[in-house]
């Protein structure tokens, strides 16, 4: 059971965690919405709940609730650049089909 | 996939708006707008509470148009300025509308003495398009008031309901209609298919329904399959001009006898037809009702009718809709013990006899736990909602039509590269890019089949067209983006677009054309009988279609850039190439794959100096500065 960050990724969310100032890294998860059944989740994390399972790569901290990881367990979240927009990207194993818009996913 | 931003812990944005959505049912004497909330549907009230919005529009003397009870009040007073039952007219030109010497209108034959009757009324001559436009914007307010509040918003769009036997000019009058009232119409629906719609999902009942929907001016009578929320309408029928009016109408013409009235001026005409109205609603809970009106004459009507009488006065309207129902139940090859349920809609419905005679005719009690009045609206709502795309995952989102066989497209060596599956729902649009097989090709014929094999001789053919044009790319470098798109009435379009040039090209067609249920069902089984077969000759032919693509490739870099290789290089990739052209036509997918290895193997050098020769060839002669 592993969620890792690619070099880039990391480097760019431990740029964004100096900016804002505070945080211990990242929570991934998952909601139950969106036009495809699940949508990603993507925040920053200021504190540890006591049942989350903590993942460490490249430096960077990330929480992820236990309900969340079965859809998400052994994805990658890398940064990438498309034309003008760049963002974050989950490279999630699990998924089975997207959205158009890939904003949500099933698995 | 979408670019995400890292979120405030809680704050990760939904990944889509909710779009909210409406279902009005239009009605010939009432009118109905309902969404859905909280996954529930639920007809929007007026401010007064009032569900029921009355098809009535009058162009009142001071120029306002009033919709509704208000106009309804003045019906009586203002016969040729109030217009109502217009659903009637939609669509129809005035040699189509009946008796329209007894309607109080003032009516004028449309433009060119063809096209749709027109009325003059004091605010001119009013369409019926736009008589029901007044109607349909009044429930958008209705809907937007109820749903945004004060705070604005924008509906995203609209189901209305159409009886099934409206033809293609009255559909398109409905349509004309909701633009004129500012709305965007995402799909007329037949109000039987609505109603199903109710039934089918708040009860989770499956099996063969009837429809048996007595409006206030329609009848329709439609035989539908449920199953797991997908239904098929089997047969359908009804009469356009047979509803609860008729009813009334035919009471009304009684009372004219019993009492010996004299010819009626056109408010006393109103002022019965209320009455006879009043009188029909009463004996659906009493045994007799009291017809009592007085005219402007100073005449007093007053007659007692009994539940037994208006039986009897009406029984031949009662007999004209089951002669329809008996002819679809025929259409349907069904005997009237296989309907598992009657859904009444309308509340014509609700008089006794009606109900009496359609329990005797399928010999069971009709179901109406949905109010009859509503159960259109509440369906057109569950369907607008799911056009809009708001479905969760939790919810047992409505397969409202599917696509029976998968669309795809022909690839290289007849195989069928399926684009959009079957049981996709409709409507449903997909994209994929393919590209050139050989150098410097600049047509690509784009064949659309239809089914579930792999190979184009085992599937359906549905159209052939040709992409021209195409810039002369080396072979796999043209980007050649096919979309497949099927509207909400079954209709396919195809487009092949090169992507770098913008050329484009279309065909559309109807995949389920001259398909029947059986064709469907034969084409399904061989696809589950030849699964195995049909894996190995895909994978056959993908080797094959490779084999040749490399030998081209080789043979043609060969012949540009052969004096790169010594003699023994050459004819060691000579007898690979023999080996693999032996191969490509044989059954042994595995044998070809090998020997394609082979060749990327040993044209590995050759590959490595050629590329050094074209770059050297891009470079020679240039300036640093301008490479």
């Amino acid at each position: 059971m592993a969620i890792t960050l690619t070099e880039r990724a990391a480097n760019h969310v431990q740029g964004f965690l100096a900016k804002r100032g505070k945080g211990m890294g990242l929570r991934l998860g998952v909601k139950t919405t969106g036009c495809s059944g699940l949508a990603y989740k993507l925040e920053y994390a200021d504190a540890p709940n006591p049942e989350d399972v903590l993942f460490e790569t490249n430096g960077v901290k990330v929480l992820v609730d236990p309900k969340s990881l079965p859809y998400i367990d052994g994805t990658e979240l890398d940064f990438a650049r498309e034309g003008l927009n760049e963002g974050f990207k989950f490279k999630n194993p699990n998924v089975k089909d997207e959205c158009g818009c890939g904003e949500s996913f099933n698995v | 996939m979408a670019l995400l931003q890292i979120s405030e812990p809680g704050e990760s944005p939904a990944p889509h708006q909710r779009r909210v959505a409406i279902g009005i049912d239009l009605g010939t004497t009432n009118s109905l707008v309902a969404t859905v909330r909280n996954s529930i549907a639920v007809v929007l009230n007026d401010e007064e509470g009032h569900p029921l919005l009355p098809s009535i529009v009058r162009y009142g003397a001071d120029g306002n148009v009033a919709v509704g009870y208000e106009a309804q009040a003045q019906q009586a007073s203002d016969p040729k300025n109030t217009i109502v039952s217009v659903k009637r007219f939609m669509g129809r030109g005035l040699k189509d509308v009946a008796h329209a010497e007894n309607s109080p209108y003032d009516f004028i034959d449309g433009p060119n003495g063809a096209g749709m009757v027109q009325m003059r009324t004091r605010a001119g001559v009013k369409s019926p398009v736009e008589v029901s436009g007044e109607i349909l914007r009044v429930l958008r307010l209705r809907a937007e008031a109820a749903l945004f509040g004060s705070d604005g918003g924008e509906l995203y769009g609209a189901v209305i309901t159409v009886p099934a036997y409206f033809d293609d000019a009255q559909r398109q009058a409905t349509k004309d209609a909701a633009k004129l009232a500012g709305l965007n119409v995402m799909r007329l629906l037949n109000e039987p298919t609505a109603a199903a719609i109710a039934y089918g999902l708040d009860n989770a009942a499956e099996g063969i329904y009837a429809v048996f929907d007595l409006g206030g001016g329609t009848f329709d009578i439609s035989i539908l399959r449920l199953t797991k929320g997908v239904f098929e309408v089997l047969a359908t029928g009804g009469d356009s001009a047979l509803g609860g009016d008729d009813f009334d109408h035919r009471l009304f013409c009684w009372v004219l006898e019993q009492a010996r009235v004299p010819p009626l001026s056109d408010g006393d005409t109103r002022v019965m037809l209320i009455k006879a109205r009043q009188v029909k609603e009463d004996l659906t809970l009493h045994a007799e009702a009291r017809f009592n009106a007085k005219l402007s004459t100073g005449q007093v009507v007053d007659v007692m009718v009994t539940q037994r009488d208006f039986w009897d006065m009406t029984r031949h309207l009662v007999a004209k809709t089951l002669a329809p129902a008996k002819k679809a139940l025929r259409d349907a090859g069904l005997t009237p013990a296989e309907v598992k349920g009657v859904v009444m809609v309308g509340g014509a419905t609700r008089m006794l006899h009606v109900q009496r005679a359609v329990a005797e005719l399928f010999g069971q009690a009709p179901l109406n736990n949905l109010d009859p009045d509503k159960v259109v609206a509440l369906g057109a709502a569950i369907q607008a909602n799911a056009l809009a795309g708001n479905r969760s995952s939790e919810e047992d989102w409505l397969l409202l039509d599917v696509i029976p066989l998968s669309l795809g497209i022909e690839t290289m060596g007849g195989l069928v590269e399926k684009i959009i599956p079957r049981n996709s729902t409709i409507p449903v649009a997909k994209a994929q890019e393919f590209t050139t097989f050989k150098d410097g090709q600049t047509a690509m014929a784009v064949h659309v089949v239809q089914g579930e094999r792999e190979l184009v001789s085992d599937c359906r053919s549905l159209a052939r067209f040709e992409l021209r044009d195409i810039p002369p790319f080396a072979a796999g470098a043209a980007r050649i983006r096919v979309t497949f798109q099927v509207d909400a009435d079954g209709l396919l379009s195809v487009s092949a677009k090169e992507m770098t040039s913008g050329i484009e090209a279309a065909v559309a067609v109807k995949p389920s054309y001259g398909l029947a249920d059986s064709d469907i069902t034969r084409m399904l089984k061989d696809s589950f009988e030849h699964a195995r077969d049909d894996v190995h000759v895909r994978a056959l032919r993908e080797q094959q279609v490779e084999g040749e693509r490399m030998l081209e490739a080789v043979n043609a870099a060969l012949s540009a850039d052969g004096d790169l290789l010594s003699a023994d290089e050459r004819s060691a990739i000579d007898a690979e190439l023999a080996s693999l052209k032996g191969l490509v036509s044989g059954r042994d997918h595995r044998a070809i794959k090998s020997a394609i290895e082979h060749i990327n193997h040993a044209t590995e050098n050759f590959a490595a100096r050629r590329m050094d020769r074209s770059v050297k060839q891009a470079l020679a002669g240039k300036n640093i500065a301008n490479v």
